[in-house]
């Protein structure tokens, strides 16, 4: 049975038709075309389908819907406008570039997302504390090197800030 | 219109807009045709069946706006290698760098390269698309030559402008000369390419031209892809290896269920939203016959079925010298068994695939390694020729060797056959994990003989173990996929790959045999076995390594000095000791017996690959209470020769580095007798940020640019367990001759010694 349901995805208002228990992943990549967050496993034990929702990182494969609705959501395409005012990337997608921290870059958009999120909650966090916050996220290719390089790169940046 | 790796960015113009007539399709093949995803209408086109590989408008165009498309017969599996390739092709061609553009694993516009595997893409596609730069940038000077009125040896290219000599007013661009327009020449082979002394971009760290996009989410993934009409598709896999498929039960309704397709014990559903096929294939209820055991009990059960079945095939690669009578005689002997697992390719994601299929032809988006083939086989499966068929590579999560994605596009094809519309299938993460193919297991059996001095006298390898291409190493009939294989009554290509260490040792007596156990029945259940990055690679490295290494101590002797007293002088030598000079090696013996408590111990292994070697060092730390370990530092010496982009390389070596220890440490695919249980990261684990080293150490040796370059990802894989293992050995007193070392693995290991 689906219902209309209105959602607020990187600023801007969305009204979409579906089943209130469908998951976010499949509404944000299906119905509004945000195609940052990617299905890794559906379990949420990869974090390939990391949104922010109202500044927190949540696993979109497993949160219905429903359960979003009035709130801000931030895929990855969006992440760039809440950087700090003038950059054209958010630092942490800038730092990932600096470090080259992808290989497939399928699982990116998980690390992007969380660490972003955490360094916004945690500015000066340090280096055990971003390992802790990674803990939990898949990169089957085996980027860990270079995406921790890249967080700490991000932190020490907004730490400036 | 902006491309990355041959696939249109820029989705603001409509992509009707770009289609054209048919006829575009067939008379300007080699020109970039317009995005893969505009093109989708199959209809009534017809694409070449082959690509012409002597012709220089199969590798390259040159658009109006002196843009250069380079068409290449590889595909991007994740490490960078667009990149590569578009070094070579900037300077070559003498055009900037961000003119270049390089469109990778299309059938119907790049040439049959097989695909990517082997880690040889700079090997095979290097070469070739240095010849074509030059060609064309021959020609350009030959046209150019006539339009400016001046003879070729007076123009100078640069940055995609022919001008004259001192007269830098008369020139005329690339794009003005031929935009658009094909070459229509063969290459000669005579035109010389530039040699090293010229290259400005070839051997420097440039960075990669799909990482922005990637970290903006602008990178159009195949997950990504949708074409209008599409529906999506999801399989439901047997329940028990060997079980048929006795009935559906009737009168089933799902919301948006289209159709539901069976045909022997393959089962699909096809629905109009992609949440609502993910629901049926979860709910719908089928009836399966209970099948009598196919696998093992256990791993100890499995190792030692592999050690007591008759092989079905057995080869001696090779029997130098006397290996019995020098074991004979010998002053010590040595002997060991290493066991080696299955392993999955659990990609980041399971496998997607996107098929239009018509009645008179079809177009397939998928995301697997080898096109080209599967262009054949899906042609075969729909009873289409093969110039009715355009199979689209796509980029997916990194891709390893033969994993499920060709398995993907063959059940989108069935599904899109089946409803007569485009059908986007994506795999569960069970099917991912449990149903891929796996890396094959191996038990082998080292024995070796020392001298009084130490020396070595005999090294004989037996092997035993399953055939990693029961699953083809591509997909060339239909009976290769699974669904096929469940459908029933097909063959497939299956072929022998005997497991062989590889090394280049100086041992007098030297022996290497592989028996391979029957293994073709497993080819409709997940663990069918295939390549996996380095194919029996890193299992008999382990295997051999360690092994080396337990000869040193047997003859007392450090593992360093040991392995350079057996190499000849030379690249494999020069690795070997570079490695243990940036890691610091100080030469000693382990102490014999068993330590205690939280020990820290260093492990050295070699291998060659292809041409490349590799020696690798690793320093762990293990608290053998808990049986936890961590490599705590990495340092590799790497001799690929001339490196393309030194950036690129570290970020490969690392990554294979990385998943190699991955593997090492967490992997196994458990099974009971009748089913997969390893169906998701908390069943198949794999490592995560807190087990990575301190540090990775990277020495590129011999990176000359007469020294040819070869393939740099698989060999670095390669030495990993091998390396571990001896360090755990040092740290520890204890061998560990079984992969992986988990820490239930270690403890029970510890405590047995």
């Amino acid at each position: 049975m689906s219902a209309a349901i209105k959602l607020t995805v990187n600023g801007k208002s969305q009204q979409v038709a579906a089943a209130a228990d469908t998951p976010l992943l499949y509404v944000l990549r299906n119905d509004i075309g945000a195609s940052g967050p990617r299905f890794g496993c559906g379990l949420a034990q990869c974090g390939a389908c990391t949104v922010q929702v109202d500044g927190a990182p949540v696993r979109s494969c497993v949160t219905p819907v429903a359960a979003v609705g009035g709130k801000h959501i931030i895929t990855l395409v969006g992440l760039a406008a809440t950087a700090p005012a003038g950059a054209a990337l958010h630092p942490v997608q800038q730092a990932f570039i600096d470090e080259q921290a992808t290989q497939c870059g399928y699982c990116i958009n998980g690390w992007i997302m969380t660490s972003a999120a955490l360094l916004k909650q945690n500015p000066h966090a340090t280096d055990a504390e971003l390992r802790e916050g990674l803990a939990g996220l898949k990169c089957r290719c085996g980027s860990h090197m270079s995406i921790l390089r890249a967080v700490k790169r991000a932190a020490r940046q907004l730490a400036q800030v | 219109m902006a491309y990355i790796d041959g696939i249109e960015v820029d989705a603001v113009l409509s992509r009707r807009g770009f289609l054209g007539a048919a006829g575009v399709l067939v008379v300007s093949w080699a020109l970039p045709l317009p995005a893969a995803g505009a093109a989708a209408s199959a209809g009534a086109a017809s694409f070449p069946l082959t690509i012409a590989p002597g012709m220089l408008d199969s590798w390259l165009a040159v658009l109006p706006d002196g843009s250069v498309i380079a068409s290449v017969g590889k595909i991007e599996a994740g490490m960078g290698i667009g990149t590569s390739f578009a070094q070579i092709i900037a300077d070559e061609l003498d055009v900037p760098f961000d003119k270049v553009q390089v469109r990778m694993g299309d059938t119907a516009t790049t040439v049959d390269q097989r695909g990517t595997g082997s880690s040889n893409g700079i090997i095979s596609a290097g070469p070739i698309l240095r010849k074509a730069g030059a060609e064309a940038r021959h020609a350009l000077i030959g046209m150019a030559a006539l339009r400016l009125g001046a003879p070729a040896g007076q123009l100078v290219a640069s940055d995609g402008v022919v001008s004259v000599i001192g007269e830098p007013e008369r020139r005329v661009s690339y794009g003005e000369l031929i935009g658009g327009k094909r070459f229509e020449i063969q290459l000669s082979g005579k035109v010389e390419s530039k040699p090293p002394a010229q290259f400005k971009l070839v051997g420097k760290p440039v960075p990669r031209i799909d990482i922005p996009a990637k970290v903006t989410g602008a990178y159009p993934y195949l997950v990504d892809h949708k074409v209008p009409g599409m529906l999506h598709g999801r399989v439901i896999r047997p329940p028990e290896a060997g079980a048929h498929l006795l009935s559906v039960a009737p009168g089933q309704k799902f919301p948006g269920l289209v159709k539901i397709v069976t045909e022997g014990d393959f089962v699909g559903v096809v629905c109009c939203r992609e949440e609502q096929a993910i629901a049926c294939a979860r709910d719908l209820r089928l009836s399966w016959s209970r099948p009598p055991a196919m696998f093992s009990a256990s791993y100890d059960a499995l190792y030692e079925k592999l050690r007591s079945s008759a092989p079905k095939a057995s080869k001696r690669e090779l029997n130098e010298g006397d290996v019995d009578a020098a074991m004979a005689g010998a002053a010590k002997v040595v002997e060991a068994r290493y066991d080696y697992p299955f392993q999955s390719h659990a990609c980041m994601a399971p496998a997607c695939a996107l098929a239009d299929v018509k009645a008179d032809g079809a177009t397939v988006w998928m995301g697997g390694q080898k096109p080209y083939g599967l262009r054949k086989a899906i042609a075969g499966l729909l009873g289409q020729q093969a110039e009715r068929v355009r199979v689209v590579w796509m980029a997916g999560p990194g891709s390893y060797g033969m994993n499920d994605a060709d398995d993907a596009a063959i059940d989108a094809a069935l599904l899109s056959h089946a409803v007569g519309q485009p059908v986007r299938l994506q795999y569960s993460r069970a099917d991912g994990i449990a149903w891929d193919p796996k890396g094959p297991p191996v038990t082998t059996r080292m024995r070796g003989a020392l001298d009084g001095a130490g020396k070595v006298l005999a090294y004989d390898l037996e092997a035993r173990g399953y055939s990693g291409r029961i699953r083809p190493s591509g997909t060339d009939s239909p009976g290769d996929a699974l669904s096929v294989q469940l459908m029933g009554g097909a063959n497939a290509n299956s072929t022998d790959l005997f497991q062989y260490s590889e090394e280049n040792y100086r041992f007098s007596n030297k022996r290497k045999t592989s028996h391979l156990v029957a293994w073709e029945h497993s080819l409709p259940t997940g663990l069918r076995t295939a390549h996996l990055r380095d194919p029996d690679g890193m299992a008999m490295c382990f295997a051999s390594e360690c092994f080396i290494d337990e000869m040193a101590h047997a003859a007392a002797r450090d593992p360093v000095e040991f392995r350079l007293a057996h190499l000849v002088e030379g690249r494999d030598y020069s690795v070997v000791a570079a490695a243990a000079q940036k890691a610091g090696w100080q030469a000693r013996t382990t102490p014999a017996g068993k330590r205690a408590g939280v020990v820290r111990g260093r492990g050295i292994a070699y291998a060659p690959r292809s041409g490349t070697m590799v020696a690798l060092v690793a320093e762990v730390e293990v608290n053998m209470d808990s049986g936890k370990m961590r490599v705590t530092r990495f340092v590799v010496a790497h001799d690929c020769g001339f490196v393309v982009n030194p950036m690129s390389l570290a970020g490969t070596i690392e990554a294979n580095l990385i998943q190699a220890m991955s593997r090492a440490m967490y992997e196994q695919v458990e099974f009971t007798p009748t089913r997969v249980t390893s169906v998701d990261w908390t069943s198949y684990p794999i490592v995560e940020m807190a087990d990575i080293p301190d540090r990775i150490d990277i020495e590129i040796v011999n990176n000359r640019p007469d020294a040819r370059s070869l393939g740099a990802g698989e060999p670095s894989t390669r030495p990993v367990a091998a390396a571990i293992s001896n360090a755990l050995f040092d740290a520890t007193g204890v061998r560990i001759r079984r992969v992986p070392f988990t820490a239930a693995a270690l403890r029970a290991a510890f405590s047995a010694a």
